[in-house]
């Protein structure tokens, strides 16, 4: 909420310059977000009073206006239509530069010199300070203007406005008398409240109003105005309020209602008296009842709204926005005021629903003061009648009205458990008090009132934070005090994910971090077209869906990093990806990497060589090792949807699946335009990230047997199951195998492949003799020709 | 012999100057081979009288030894100048980097978790998960955010067609664990959260470090003093802080934390306040006997503090440029 500091010193004053009020409004909880001045500074531009009009001898469209600048009289050539003598507008004197950047100097035109310039409001930097048919116009300053003043002093635009968040729970500081009543409590200043007299009633002109849910509207006062006067605008003063505020002018009935808002914190509306048909009726929109709203937009309404309506129909959304054909217009001459209170509950959430956010409806559904409708037609029907006249019947009210607030209890006991510090009696009944709250003493504390305009105070704890806020959060002390509680876990079968990251970063991974949400499309692309969990509002169609691969994000941030001439990308995310499941969405935790470009980073050794699937492989047995060098994870060709078929690994553990590794498909490769096939790899992190907390095995102090064996296979029998067979042919003598020769070609017949396996024996209790060994690896031999057509190769 | 010493000096010198071991092993042949002068000599002794033969044998083989003692050193010499010659044939150029894999590094936000887990973990706070997608309860009731309350429009909520939604922070987790667990408890939760918000200092996605202490006797007292530490151990210097009133529904008092920053600026680094009663009833907890606080730290925000960067979406970009950067 903008706030004009001058318009808020106006009401309270403390000490100190804006720093300082910046500082006092923060700390007490009315955060100011931003300080901007009112307008910006203009040298040698002085408030003007025309003296004399008189027509230019050669231009129809131009006067020679003699303008009292103070010190002396200037001549002006003026084009503006509305220049007349004895008004008083801004000169730029020869020597002023223009926001626009316009420099103003003595000139001829049409032959007849001119010493500056009569300036608009848009000329001086002030938008939105003219309504509709003014903008075009020279500004018109107040008669009372003292000719030679600097125009930023006459306009106080030395002013800074103050930008405040107000939080949710603040529905009392949405106006400047709450903010003025709150400064006031907490620099212990005095604040009487506004002045507002009663506009007596001068006619009898009253509107029926009927109430068909009371609860939704307990209050709802109206008040007729008419007779007033057409095609004035409201004075400068209170179109400069409005600027400051953030709203912009338009005809001195909605300006009032505006002005009254921001002064009161009491939403009004205006009605075109003669367009309305009585009586008024608050009540629930009926299904998919239409309105056309002031803004000339169209909304469908259900009975969750509120309405007024006339014996036509509804005329506006109650809290929200008003009608379009009951709107104040140019040609109005009779007003119904409306100053109502509508229940938080029947408006919260409602204008959010039709997409809007007005100040009325921002007011309504924090909460309006119940007791304040009177008073705003009061101060709105003042107002009116200064500008544009006009007879004002009684104030009228229907209603049951609003109960005053329960009093709570509030112990001296939770006061000191809640904040830690005790805060002495007299300085709780102080701040409570200035607070508007009253207060009685109990044995056990006080029992506490709160105004009608509190909003956010309503139970024990409410109390606690007002006082604690206005005292000062930085008067309690500090403690450093720490209470019990149970000690941490650290079972020894899961791995810290700590580990792995730092097995990828040491193997030359960068780490990266994408959205959660990608693209439909390229999402499907990574899961053979199986849709992801849509987002119903998404930010844009690239972030439509939860994603169920990290691949995207990272094949994205691989594109990135190759248009910026980066040709080697090593990059691992650890992640949730969302799985649709016929349970449900899955949150699935997943470690996943892409590769692409040169093994190496670039070097003088030894030929560049682009990575491929073994060097990734080797970069996952790391990540394996890491977690324990003992799991036995299987390796077998697999069938994933984006990775090519024959360069795919599908990863199981104990009979999970773990994960994949491959090229990336090669059809995707050239969908996503990426010249080369990155290698992608993805473990899921819950089946990674377990391991056999270990047990101690005695060492044997017999020494190992190691026996070397060359079989000819077929070249398309994994390595990886020869080895898982030969394991478990030797056991349980045979420690360790490794395949340490593979070859084909030379020497060696067609369609086969000649592995070289060794084999390391060992017995825990006595030392091997070689017709052990030579048993062992006979019943290796015999179950790798059994399973693999497997023969000794001479 | 006529003179031994002036025989023994010509021989030396022949020694030194040898310039390679050929040239040694002509020298040692020369003197002390077969038919070598030495040699020689040494065979003409016999004919020599016995008296004089003994003498002049003293004196050859005097000479003979220091001669051999000489051809050995130069030898030696001259094999160690040869190894030298032959080593620095092949010497490296030492100076040129080591090839093969370069460590790569984490993410500035893991590793800005990493701290923030580090200091809380310190003081016994245990980290808790939940999961993302969450629902109305979790995320909002239970935290004291109804329906249409105004402060959902602080959280520009991502919904999936289910009316599931992606959580907007990680207050969720607390009411998990208190759910779970009871009272007393205090961990910490990290994670991602989302809301459909984007711009320079605004992503749809970012991390926070919800932190949670529930127990007898927890006061605000005890919430200033734990997060004017972090925000100094965060930081690694005394730091200037404040504590202001704010708003959020499931805490109360509410308090911003902002720390005084070099160029004189206020700059907002966490939310914070004491649990709100009806969030302690929500979960079950009695609140009359059990008080806590709870805080939110922004982990994008305190990366870009601690790192100095002022667009936050770079974040996300993954540009390798910006990651090594970190390493």
């Amino acid at each position: 909420m903008k706030v004009s500091e001058h318009w808020l010193r106006e009401l309270v004053n403390p000490v100190g310059g804006t720093p300082e009020l910046v500082h006092q409004l923060t700390m007490q909880g009315l955060e100011v977000e931003g300080v901007e001045p009112a307008g910006p500074a203009l040298a040698n531009v002085v408030v003007g009073r025309v003296s004399d009009v008189a027509a230019h001898p050669d231009a129809d469209r131009l006067r020679v206006c003699q303008v009292d600048v103070g010190a002396t009289t200037v001549q002006i050539v003026c084009g503006a239509a509305n220049v007349r003598a004895g008004s008083h507008y801004p000169v730029a004197l020869p020597g002023a530069t223009l926001p626009s950047g316009a420099k103003i100097s003595k000139a001829r035109l049409r032959g007849v010199e001119s010493s500056g310039m009569l300036c608009s409001a848009a000329e001086l930097g002030l938008d939105d300070i003219e309504p509709g048919e003014f903008a075009a116009g020279l500004l018109e300053l107040d008669a009372t203007a003292v000719p030679g003043t600097p125009v930023d002093r006459a306009l106080l635009l030395g002013d800074q406005i103050l930008d405040l968040k107000i939080t949710p729970n603040r529905a009392d500081c949405f106006s400047i008398l709450g903010v003025a009543r709150d400064l006031a409590a907490t620099t212990k200043l005095e604040f009487a409240g506004l002045n507002i007299q009663p506009v007596p009633p001068s006619d009898n002109a009253r509107f029926p109003v009927q109430i068909d849910d009371p609860t939704g509207c307990p209050v709802f006062g109206v008040r007729c105005v008419r007779d007033i006067r057409k095609g004035l605008r409201s004075p400068l003063w209170l179109r400069e309020r409005l600027r400051r505020s953030g709203i912009r002018p338009i005809h001195p009935v909605v300006d009032v209602t505006n002005l009254v808002m921001l002064e009161l914190g009491q939403p009004l509306h205006a009605y075109d008296l003669d367009k309305l048909a009585a009586p008024l009726q608050v009540r629930r929109a009926a299904a998919r009842e239409k309105l056309q709203l002031l803004t000339g937009s169209d909304v469908v309404l259900d009975d969750s709204f509120l309405v007024i309506a006339d014996a036509v129909g509804a005329v506006g959304i109650a809290g929200i926005m008003g009608g379009q054909r009951t709107a104040v217009s140019a040609s109005t001459s009779n007003v119904l005021f409306e100053a109502a209170y509508f229940s938080p509950a029947v408006i919260a959430g409602r204008a959010r629903r039709l997409g809007l956010q007005t100040d009325a409806a921002t007011r309504f559904e924090r909460g309006v003061d119940p007791s304040g409708q009177i008073q705003a037609l009061e101060r709105a029907t003042a107002l009116l009648q200064a500008i544009v006249g006009g007879v004002a019947g009684p104030c009228d009210t229907t209603g049951p009205g609003v109960g005053s607030n329960t009093p709570i209890q509030l112990r001296r006991s939770r006061l000191d458990q809640v904040l830690g510090h005790q805060i002495p009696d007299a300085d709780v009944t102080g701040i409570l008090s200035r607070l508007a709250m009253s207060a009685t003493t109990d044995k056990h504390g006080w029992t506490v009132k709160p105004p009608s305009f509190r909003f956010d105070v309503n139970a024990e704890v409410d109390l606690i934070e007002e006082i604690a806020r206005v005292y000062g959060y930085d008067q309690i002390p500090a403690s450093a005090g720490l209470q019990a509680t149970h000690l941490g876990e650290a079972p020894a079968s899961v791995v810290d994910p700590g580990v792995v990251r730092s097995t990828l970063v040491q193997r030359g991974y960068q780490e990266a971090m994408t959205y959660s949400f990608v693209a439909s499309e390229t999402d499907k692309l990574f899961a053979g077209g199986r849709a992801g969990m849509p987002l119903v509002n998404p930010l844009s169609a690239e972030l439509g869906v939860l994603r169920q691969s990290l691949w995207p994000g990272l094949v994205q941030a691989l594109q990135h990093n190759l248009a910026r001439q980066q040709r080697r990308v090593r990059l691992f995310e650890s992640g949730i990806c969302f799985k649709p499941t016929d349970a449900g969405l899955v949150e699935e935790s997943v470690l996943a990497g892409v590769v692409a470009g040169p093994v190496d980073p670039e070097q003088w050794g030894e030929p560049s060589r682009l990575a491929d699937y073994f060097d990734v492989r080797s970069d996952i047995e790391a990540v394996l090792s890491s977690i324990s060098p003992v799991i036995k994870v299987e390796w077998a060709a697999g069938q994933h949807p984006a990775l090519h078929p024959g360069q795919c690994a599908a990863l199981t553990r104990d009979g999970h699946h773990l994960g994949w590794l491959g090229a990336l498909h090669p059809t995707l490769v050239q969908a996503l335009e990426l010249g080369t096939a990155p290698l992608l790899f993805e473990l899921d992190s819950a089946q990674l990230l377990t391991t056999e907390p270990r047990r101690f095995i005695g060492l044997s102090r017999y020494p190992t047997v190691r026996r070397d064996i060359a079989i000819l296979v077929d070249t398309a029998t994994p390595v990886g199951l020869l080895v898982a067979a030969v394991r478990e042919a030797g056991e349980p003598l045979l420690k360790e195998v490794v395949a340490f020769d593979i070859f084909a070609g030379k020497h060696v017949e067609a369609g086969q492949k000649s592995v070289a396996l060794g084999l390391i024996l060992q017995e825990t209790s006595r030392t091997l003799t070689d017709a052990d060994a030579d048993q062992i690896v006979g019943g290796v031999v015999q179950r790798l020709a059994r399973d693999f057509n497997a023969r000794i190769r001479e | 012999m006529e003179n031994p010493e002036s025989f023994l000096l010509d021989a030396s010198e022949a020694v030194k100057s040898a310039a390679d071991l050929a040239a040694l092993d002509a020298i040692r042949v020369r003197y002390l081979g077969k038919k070598g002068e030495l040699t020689a000599l040494l065979k003409q002794l016999g004919r020599l009288p016995d008296d004089v033969r003994r003498e002049q044998g003293q004196v050859i083989n005097a000479v003979k030894q220091s001669l051999t003692a000489a051809i050995d050193n130069r030898r030696l010499q001259l094999e160690a100048d040869a190894l030298d010659k032959e080593l620095l044939a092949g010497a490296l150029d030492v100076s040129l980097p080591g090839r093969g894999q370069q460590p790569g590094g984490l993410h500035p936000v893991t590793q800005t978790r990493q701290r923030i887990d580090r200091i809380f973990a310190a003081a016994g706070f245990a980290v808790h998960e939940g999961p993302e997608v969450e629902d109305d309860f979790h995320n909002f009731t239970a935290l004291n955010i109804p329906p249409d309350h105004p402060a959902r429009a602080m959280h520009d909520t991502f919904y999936l067609p289910d009316g599931r939604l992606l959580r907007t922070h990680t207050s969720p987790v607390q009411i998990r664990s208190m759910l779970k667990h009871g009272a007393p408890i205090r961990l910490i939760a990290p994670g991602r959260v989302y809301r459909c918000d984007s711009d320079t200092t605004h992503t749809p996605m970012f991390h926070q470090v919800e932190g949670l202490v529930v127990d007898e006797g927890i006061s605000f007292a005890h919430l200033k003093a734990m997060l004017a530490e972090f925000v100094e151990r965060f930081f690694e210097r005394p730091a200037t802080v404040r504590f202001r009133p704010s708003y959020f529904p499931f805490t109360e008092p509410s308090a911003e934390v902002d720390v005084l920053a070099e160029s004189g600026r206020w700059l907002e680094v966490l939310g914070c306040g004491m649990v709100h009663p009806r969030v302690l009833e929500n979960v079950g907890i009695d609140s009359e006997k059990y008080t806590g606080y709870a805080f939110g730290l922004g982990v994008e925000r305190l990366a870009m503090l601690w790192y100095g960067i002022d667009d936050i979406r770079m974040l996300f970009e993954n540009d390798l440029r910006f990651l090594r950067q970190f390493n």
